[in-house]
């Protein structure tokens, strides 16, 4: 049987009168890509903050990596790598003091942060811009280094939040490369994105409406279900209901 | 360790790679304490003066150049009538009128007694009472020399006359400066540490790096740290220019007391104020929230920290605000140790104070400090 590595049970965030996250219950399985998908607004950052300990919820249960949302966030922070919508680098740090920085803070060593860096700016193509400032580089390089900040430690999960926003298709489809190489790596992702071309590359998705969750399936299934040829058609159906939005 | 050790590498890395923050941390303050003492000065000169003089004697005119020879006057209005005079005080020309009256060398000689008549512009209040005071002595330093002239005291009959003579302690030439500089580095020091370690954190919450920060394991108490050390050090480095190369090279400050007593006091003094900055910026969201908080705070601990005013003077409930104000403490541990020589003994209850204020801001702080939202 699969192992689940993030479940939640009615998990539920309110700020005040409004319900931001609506009682959503869903299981993620190791090595997935899962796609955690919604129209601005939906709460897909909401719940994603919960998950990674940076929020804490309302009511509902949650684990991820096997600990509580509400009691263990720290034992779950040391078993996730998380990449925000706004890119969170150090722009003024150059490209190895950055992964240096974040490499250490989460325990390895100068040894291992010395190969993992030099194969890390070999994958990336970055040989040149070691010991240029992060602000300098272009956006798409930014994104991808990153993602392989993010995951520098071997989490558990990943968790993306709409990591390949304002990325020109490309840098994107590059992008996704290592999204699926950190995947057959064990690692689990976890990822937000608005391109349904994307939703399509996931093993499973997740459609947000309004803080709740409306469907969840491989995309296969979901056209099957809405009787749709594209994870847009599908997007467009369950979307279209939606009150909230920006 | 490590954490710190590599959150410290970064803050340094960034501090000095910051254009615009390098020259506010070590160019700035230096400038300030340099030109500050020079203008920020409670001696008031060039008073300008207009002098009435109706009786054009020798007295007359003895009386007024004693008074512009005095430095402290300058004769800008010698005028007939005592309206044209005040004109000039309306115009803004003059500060003080003085009114000779005419017969003034003859009742000074045969009725051994004249008034004299002094208007005095009470727009800048300082330099209108100051004024005031000095032309009061001169003119009675004036009295007295022509006494002397007029009687020859016979020995036996002499008045009684009561004179008071005043030695300064600890400032013997009552240097303004010698009061001043020890306090305006006490300032700068707090506004370097204070603003820097606020603006600093909260820089991170905007650019959202804090958010990254707040994912990993990293223990919120190595976060602080990591931000308290490098201004920690930056606030000592800053003072020690100011006390070494500004205050002993420019105004030849020499502390009198135990130089590590003092930067003991500082040492806490300064983690106290960082607790205030890391207060400021757990409340704010931008760094122009934490600038408008932290100025606000900083202008009343800079006016209500006996720095300009003595806190003697001040109204019951000000006193109280002056107590609560960690400037103070810092401001008097300065002026004691450095001009009076103080020992520990006379400032133990200032290091209780600074370090509760340590404890308090800090912890509080701390406390505000939320990984998780």
């Amino acid at each position: 049987m699969k192992e689940s590595v993030i479940k939640t049970e009615k998990l539920t965030k309110r700020f005040g009168d409004f319900v931001a996250v609506n009682e959503i219950s869903f299981e993620v399985f190791k090595g997935e890509v899962f796609g955690f998908l919604g129209a601005n607004g939906a709460g897909k950052t909401t719940a994603m903050r919960m998950l990674c300990g940076l929020s804490v919820p309302s009511s509902g249960i949650a684990t991820v990596a096997g600990f509580d949302v509400f009691k263990q966030t720290e034992n779950i922070k040391r078993n996730i790598g998380y990449m925000s919508q706004k890119f969170s680098l150090y722009e003024d740090l150059t490209v190895l003091e950055n992964i240096r920085f974040f490499g250490g803070i989460y325990g390895l060593s100068d040894k291992q942060l010395k190969e993992k860096s030099s194969e890390l700016v070999l994958t990336l193509g970055l040989q040149n811009e070691t010991k240029k400032l992060v602000g300098a580089l272009p956006l798409g390089w930014k994104q991808k280094l990153a993602f392989s900040v993010a995951i520098i430690h071997q989490p558990k999960i990943v968790f993306l939040d709409e990591p390949t926003g304002g990325v020109d298709p490309v840098t994107r489809r590059q992008f996704w490369d290592l999204i699926y190489e950190a995947a057959n790596s064990g690692i689990t992702i976890f990822v937000t994105t608005h391109y349904m071309d994307e939703a399509e590359y996931c093993n499973r998705v997740s459609m947000m409406v309004d803080g709740s969750i409306k469907a969840l399936d491989s995309p296969s299934n979901l056209k099957k279900q809405f009787s749709a040829t594209s994870m847009d058609e599908v997007f467009f159906e369950l979307a279209r209901g939606a009150k909230r939005g920006e | 360790m490590r954490t710190i050790r590599l959150l410290l590498e970064k803050e340094f890395r960034q501090i000095f790679r910051n254009k615009a923050l390098l020259p506010m941390i070590f160019v700035m303050p230096l400038i300030q304490l340099v030109v500050l003492p020079l203008a920020a000065d409670y001696e008031v000169k060039n008073i300008s003066i207009s002098v009435v003089d109706h009786d054009h004697s020798t007295y007359s005119h003895k009386l007024i150049s004693s008074i512009t020879s005095s430095g402290y006057f300058k004769l800008i209005g010698y005028t007939n009538s005592y309206p044209e005079a005040i004109h000039l005080v309306e115009l803004d020309k003059a500060d003080l009128v003085l009114e000779v009256p005419s017969g003034f060398e003859k009742n000074l000689v045969r009725e051994n007694e004249q008034k004299l008549f002094i208007a005095v512009n009470a727009i800048n209040g300082v330099k209108a009472s100051l004024g005031g005071a000095y032309l009061n002595k001169i003119i009675a330093n004036f009295n007295a020399d022509i006494r002397l002239q007029l009687i020859q005291p016979s020995r036996n009959n002499a008045t009684p006359v009561i004179e008071v003579v005043s030695s300064n302690w600890f400032n013997p030439f009552m240097n303004y400066k010698f009061f001043i500089v020890p306090g305006i580095l006490a300032i700068l020091v707090t506004m370097v540490g204070g603003y820097m370690c606020a603006l600093n954190i909260v820089k991170e919450k905007e650019i959202g790096t804090i958010e990254q920060i707040n994912v990993t394991p990293i223990k919120k108490i190595h976060f602080i740290l990591g931000k308290l050390i490098p201004f920690w050090i930056i606030g000592i480095f800053v003072f020690t220019v100011g006390l070494v190369v500004v205050s002993r090279l420019i105004y030849g400050i020499v502390p009198m007391g135990n130089i590590v007593l003092l930067y003991s006091f500082l040492s806490i003094y300064l983690v106290a104020l960082l607790g205030f900055g890391l207060l400021v910026s757990t409340y704010s969201e931008t760094q122009q929230q934490a600038i408008s908080v932290a100025f606000f705070f900083v202008m009343i601990f800079i006016l209500m920290s006996g720095l300009f005013t003595s806190i003697d003077s001040m109204p019951g409930w000000a006193k109280i605000i002056a107590q609560l104000n960690p400037v103070t403490y810092f401001i008097e541990v300065m002026r004691m140790i450095v001009l009076k020589g103080s020992s520990f003994k006379d400032i133990k209850w200032h290091f209780v104070i600074v370090t509760i204020f340590a404890f308090v801001l800090n912890g509080w702080a701390i406390l505000n400090y939320k990984k998780t939202t």
